[in-house]
């Protein structure tokens, strides 16, 4: 347990830093974009209550997992969605083969 | 993962499953560097999520897939229409999905809780607890700020007396009912007064926030959702979760810091400051002359400019002016002058929101300039077209000791030859801040709707070909 423990810890650092240097490089221009693909990213989550629901331990924990399900999965699916919707929209004047 | 009664090769699978969508996730943020190669970020984060969700449905403890179907079901339904919402409405849908992913962090903490499986073990229950409290916190304070910006709520600041000891006293009992919890296991009544006392945190912290303020606190609440996520992953043992979260929050806490700089104001400032309340009676006297213009005049001097540079602000986003700004930069473009757009940090209600409104109306991007690099064209530059942004071309804040923005870096519209500013009436903005831009010399104010004054403006333009 402690060494899981020392384990995530390490994973969360490292994590935390790549999360800093590859956000700075990120062109204000986009910010929104990265917002809700943070965003989307972040609805990871649906996995941990996927398993809650699936294990059916109870019936308290598989409703609230069903409605975190159903939070997160509009996440992903509307975070991503308009995500490429907006960046579809970034069109430069420059005549270039992009 | 702590039973390996069933199947290890299936732990291990999901685990390798989960190491390369970590890496995909990573590699469609450092994607999104560039608008060139943002597209395949979005493609990198959509192929690691869904290789995640597939893993994690190989999980062994998992027996009953029909209400994970329904659920899967159910919120993409939902999530396609908020997928499909309009540009100016992006954010409160951005602060409705901080909403929901705190909703789903808390939802599984407090399952988690009833189900014992940390509550042996002292750092189980800390960061269960620190779930919970940010989750619950970010759930409810994101759904303020949704309705502020979608004008359900007032977005006037709402304050009392006495606001932040009651928020201090607020968190300092729920974190205080935590660390009680972690050494007292048995006294499992506390576990709901803590997600309470979170809930009711969250509302109370938003509240006594302004409108103009929300970009900050949207990126904080972004960094809060990532935190608790990650809190998540450090219950669950899911390295992926623990990833994404910090990815999350490291990115939310970024944005919050470069608004606050573009404010010139701390974190604590913006959450504890009620901002826009004291200054109204500052304001008020309109005696001072103003030059005005109208719409021939205005087109008369922007089609003899070299140099026009349009500053927009969230006024545009409200009157929906930007297609009109598009026509108007077409009508100029084709005139030979040159037109860039000033983007100032914090214009618009979220990080970028004004040059995602810019790019729906099809300008091309190289055309929005951010703030540090255009500042020093403004001596150089024949018309600064201000279109609905009030505080951040306000130069007071450079020169005004007493100013409640004085120090917060504006665009120097004012160093212009000419600067027209369009605005409803002579009412000061939304802070209730006087800006003395507009008794200068050389601003001329264009008096009417955007939407509007800008669509005339074209006409003439047009007209006068």
């Amino acid at each position: 347990m402690s060494s899981n423990l020392i384990d995530a810890l390490f994973v969360f650092m490292l994590a935390a830093f790549i999360g800093f240097e590859v956000i700075r490089h990120v062109s204000p221009l986009l910010h929104t974009p990265l917002m809700s693909l943070t965003n989307a990213l972040d609805a990871i989550a649906v996995v941990g209550a996927i398993v809650l629901v699936g294990e059916k331990k109870s019936t308290f924990a598989t409703v609230l997992g069903v409605i975190a399900i159903v939070a997160a999965t509009s996440n992903v699916v509307g975070g991503f969605f308009i995500t490429d919707r907006m960046l579809r929209m970034f069109k430069t004047s420059r005549p270039t083969n992009k | 993962m702590s039973e390996f009664t069933a199947s290890p090769y299936a732990v291990y699978l999901i685990e390798f499953i989960y190491l390369i969508a970590s890496a995909l996730f990573i590699l469609s943020l450092k994607w999104m560097s560039s608008p060139a190669t943002a597209r395949h970020g979005i493609l990198a984060g959509e192929i690691g999520m869904v290789l995640a969700i597939a893993g994690t449905l190989l999980h062994h403890g998992i027996v009953d897939w029909k209400w994970i179907i329904i659920a899967l079901v159910l919120g993409s339904g939902i999530g396609i229409p908020l997928g499909m919402v309009q540009m100016t409405a992006v954010p409160q849908r951005t602060a409705l999905s901080h909403a929901f992913g705190a909703l789903c962090v808390t939802l599984v903490g407090t399952a988690e809780f009833y189900l014992g499986t940390q509550n042996n073990s002292k750092f189980g229950m800390t960061v269960l607890s620190m779930e919970v409290i940010l989750g619950g916190l970010t759930f409810t304070g994101s759904l303020m700020a949704a309705g502020k910006l979608q004008e359900i709520l007032p977005q006037r600041p709402i304050t009392y007396k006495g606001q932040n000891l009651v928020n201090f006293l607020l968190f300092a009992g729920a974190v205080g009912s935590a660390v009680y919890l972690v050494l007292h296991p048995e006294t499992q009544i506390l576990f709901p007064v803590i997600v309470g006392i979170s809930l009711i945190f969250g509302v109370l912290l938003v509240i006594p926030i302004g409108g103009a303020d929300m970009p900050t606190v949207i990126s904080l609440l972004n960094s809060y959702a990532g935190l608790s996520a990650a809190a998540m992953g450090f219950v669950l043992q899911n390295k992926l979760l623990i990833i994404a979260g910090a990815l999350d929050g490291s990115s939310g806490l970024i944005l919050s810091i470069i608004m606050s700089k573009a404010m010139n104001r701390s974190f604590a400032n913006v959450l504890f400051g009620g901002f826009g309340q004291l200054q109204a009676s500052a304001a008020g006297q309109e005696a001072k002359p103003v030059h005005s213009a109208t719409p021939e005049e205005a087109a008369a001097i922007l089609s003899a400019a070299n140099k026009v540079v349009i500053v927009p602000g969230y006024g545009m986003a409200v009157a929906q002016a930007q297609h009109k700004v598009r026509e108007l930069y077409d009508a100029l473009t084709k005139k030979g002058v040159e037109v860039r757009f000033a983007i100032h940090p914090v214009a618009g209600r979220m990080p970028g929101h004004m040059n995602v409104l810019l790019a729906e109306a099809d300008i091309p991007y190289d055309r929005l300039i951010e703030m540090d690099e255009i500042n020093g064209d403004f001596p150089q530059t024949d018309v600064a077209l201000v279109v609905g942004a009030n505080d951040v071309t306000n130069p007071a804040a450079r020169t005004d000791q007493s100013s409640p923005i004085f120090g917060m870096p504006i665009l120097d519209v004012d160093k212009a030859h000419t600067v027209m500013v369009i605005k409803r009436s002579m009412n000061p903005g939304f802070a209730g801040i006087d800006n003395p831009l507009y008794y200068l010399g050389n601003t001329l104010m264009l008096f009417g709707d955007a939407k509007q004054f800008v669509g005339a403006i074209v006409r003439e333009l047009g007209g006068g070909h």
